[in-house]
């Protein structure tokens, strides 16, 4: 059945290669060799943290009926070594990243079919009312920032009726975050007590029921003067393996509910954001099951600006503030860690650039004071030319204790180089 | 009642004279650049081009950007859509600029591989536009009102005007000059001063076309005569009075580039 799943892509991909070739259309793309090394020895992860040659191919045609774009990266990874492709986890030698269709069947109305990267939401890093996948093991290994968006398969409404724009994304199957799952990087296994990486790959219970195990979501917005206002709802599920099944003794993703609102604009001569979310819990709204996460008030502000010339500067706080606290405590098994009922965190950001904007130097950090652990990311890139780019940078997480959010990772600590052609 | 109706018509006359004695009078510097920048930055009531720029370093090595630039006037306000074509690294990359004369621009940024609109920090206009010699501020317009502005020669083909800062250390400039076509009031070089009077860039305006009734520059040059490197601008399919939908200049054709940038080339 695999084997038949690979031809099936291999034939359908060389299909849509060769209807561009022959349409003559661009075909764009870029070769991505990258090595990633831990800066300290895991016993349960290989030294390589990444290792990998990527050939993305890119196209994107205009037509009058509607606009078609496919984006699909081919990869031989050293580090995972795995031929079995997960489309959904971005495993094996496809991923595929984009291929959509995009109609405007009225002026006022877009309509975007297939697999495509959804994005929304006012934070940098830090995400409360988009609940589309991210792929973490990408972030943290030192892969691109642009892979931090996973793709969706999904149907995008964007309706422009003047006084406000609606946006409304149906999945007929939960699209789950590429989370950490221990094939790659090391973390915090709570039935175990300590941590596990390859020798403990986490794999969470399903949800495979199309159109039953769905997703929506809802955004809308409309300028207040310059001021962006948005308001969203989300009905699907928790992008993470956050639940436990005690009988099954296994990850579960949970039932989740959101509703936030967004603001953003300019202020004193930078720009400021602010992003609230409710997380409604809906398998644990009392807060009595230790095994699922409690509902939970999500709030960000952000402030941006420029320092000096080429030198951007960003801070953001956000705190997640867990409801049913008590309940929480008092149902929660003898010896697990409690975690704290709010969480704080801080991030910094600096990026500067030199050399004719060729050269970008970038500082990220996450400081989370109450869960006493940080996760810092700084980043060099130099665009030798048009064509070709060079970059280095490093993941660093520094914690407390062995089960907080960042200080779990601590053992995947890595250092990157990369070098890419762009065609 | 005879004398209120010569009165009237002598305050009448008083009223027209210095009007027609405008064509004699010499503008001042106020007034040119005002005329210049109307014909430089706001020709007809929107407009379209696309531009291959070369950005030459010292060394000698080139690097090309290739964009197109839609633009719609909103009474003394413009906005901006820039859609990028090339290098890859920036291909289908979109940039929307509010530009408003009383107050910060609004500027947005769409990365079309995470699928995200980034609002960017107004910043500093005196900063290089995508690596190049060319600031931001040469491409949208200076704030003429930052400035003084002072008629300092006349030649035969050109009005030389002298501009200071009014916040002086607000910009990187001293005091630039500028030289302007008598008849097309085009900007056909304009030279920067530091604070020791010393000449550091140049931006020279190096063929000039009539399209659609509009002198239009064809090509531009900026120099950076510290680093010794230089951006050459040239623009093609330039065309005025499009009838650009407003809609365009919004976050939805951010993230889908409209027909009048995709249709082109």
């Amino acid at each position: 059945m695999k084997r038949f799943f690979i031809l099936i892509m291999c034939v359908t991909s060389a299909a849509y290669l060769g209807a561009i070739d022959l349409g003559g259309f661009d075909i764009h793309g870029f070769i991505d060799v990258r090595g990633g090394l831990r800066t300290n020895s895991d016993p349960h992860e290989r030294d390589a943290s990444l290792g990998e040659i990527r050939l993305q191919l890119f196209n994107e045609t205009f037509t009058e009926i509607g606009t078609f774009a496919g984006r699909i990266d081919f990869i031989y990874d050293g580090v995972l070594d795995s031929s079995h492709i997960d489309l959904e986890q971005g495993l094996g030698p496809i991923d595929l990243r984009e291929a959509n269709a995009l109609f405007s069947p009225l002026d006022s109305l877009d309509i975007k079919v297939g697999r495509q990267i959804l994005t929304w939401g006012v934070g940098d890093m830090l995400f409360i009312n988009d609940l589309f996948p991210k792929d973490w093991n990408a972030l943290f290994s030192g892969r691109d920032s642009d892979y931090l968006k996973a793709p969706s398969d999904a149907i995008l409404l964007s309706w422009f009726p003047g006084f406000v724009d609606v946006d409304l994304v149906y999945t007929p199957l939960f699209d789950r975050d590429r989370f950490i799952s221990g094939n790659r990087l090391s973390y915090w296994n709570p039935m175990l007590g300590r941590r596990a990486g390859r020798d403990a790959i986490s794999e969470p219970e399903r949800r495979h029921d199309w159109f039953g195990d769905d997703e929506v979501a809802l955004r809308l917005r409309r300028m207040i003067g310059t001021y962006e206002l948005a308001v969203y709802s989300y009905r699907g599920y928790w992008k993470n393996p956050e639940g436990f099944d005690p009988v099954a003794n296994r990850a579960r993703y949970p039932r989740l509910m959101a509703h936030g609102a967004s603001l953003r604009g300019a202020l004193a001569g930078g720009v400021l954001s602010l992003e609230t979310g409710y997380y409604d819990s809906k398998d644990d709204r009392r807060g009595r099951d230790p095994f699922t996460p409690n509902s939970q008030q999500r709030y960000l502000i952000g402030y941006e600006r420029e320092l000096m010339r080429d030198l951007q500067a960003g801070m953001q706080y956000y705190v997640e503030i867990m409801e049913n606290y008590n309940r929480y405590r008092s149902t929660l098994p003898e010896g697990m860690n409690a975690k704290d009922e709010a969480r704080h965190v801080l991030t910094f950001r600096l990026t500067k650039l030199a050399m004719n904007q060729n050269l970008s130097l970038s500082f990220f950090a996450f400081w989370s004071p109450s869960d006493h652990d940080a996760y810092i990311r700084p980043t060099v890139e130099y665009k030798a030319t048009d064509d070709w780019v060079i970059g280095t940078g490093a993941n660093i997480f520094v914690g407390r204790d062995k089960d907080s959010f960042f200080g779990q990772f601590e053992k995947n600590n890595n250092i990157y180089a990369s070098v890419r052609w762009n065609f | 009642m005879k004398k209120i109706f010569l009165s009237t018509i002598a305050l009448s006359l008083l009223l027209i004279s210095p009007i027609m004695g405008n064509e004699e009078k010499e503008l001042t510097g106020d007034e040119l650049m005002s005329k210049s920048n109307q014909a430089f930055y706001y020709a007809g009531k929107d407009g379209s081009s696309d531009v291959e720029m070369t950005i030459r370093d010292a060394q000698g090595g080139t690097r090309t950007r290739s964009m197109t630039i839609l633009r719609r006037n909103e009474g003394e306000n413009q906005k901006y859509y820039v859609y990028f074509r090339s290098p890859a690294d920036v291909r289908r990359m979109a940039y929307l600029v509010w530009k408003n004369v009383k107050g910060d621009d609004d500027r947005w940024l769409f990365l079309p591989a995470l699928n995200l609109e980034r609002r960017i920090a107004p910043g500093d206009k005196r900063t290089s536009f995508v690596g190049s010699d060319f600031f931001y501020e040469d491409v949208s317009g200076r704030n003429l009102t930052d400035d003084t502005h002072e008629l300092v020669e006349t030649t035969d083909e050109y009005y030389v005007v002298s501009n200071k800062p009014k916040v002086p250390n607000s910009v990187e400039f001293a005091e630039y000059k500028v030289w302007l076509d008598k008849t097309t009031f085009i900007p056909m070089r304009s030279e920067y001063y530091d604070k020791n009077g010393k000449l550091y860039r140049t931006v020279e305006s190096k063929k000039v076309e009539e399209i659609d009734g509009y002198y239009t520059v064809m090509e531009a040059v900026a120099s950076d005569l510290i680093t010794g490197s230089s951006t050459v601008n040239s623009f093609s399919n330039v065309r005025y009075n499009l009838d650009l939908n407003a809609n365009i200049f919004s976050q939805r054709f951010l993230r889908r580039p409209p027909r009048e940038v995709t249709s082109r080339k």
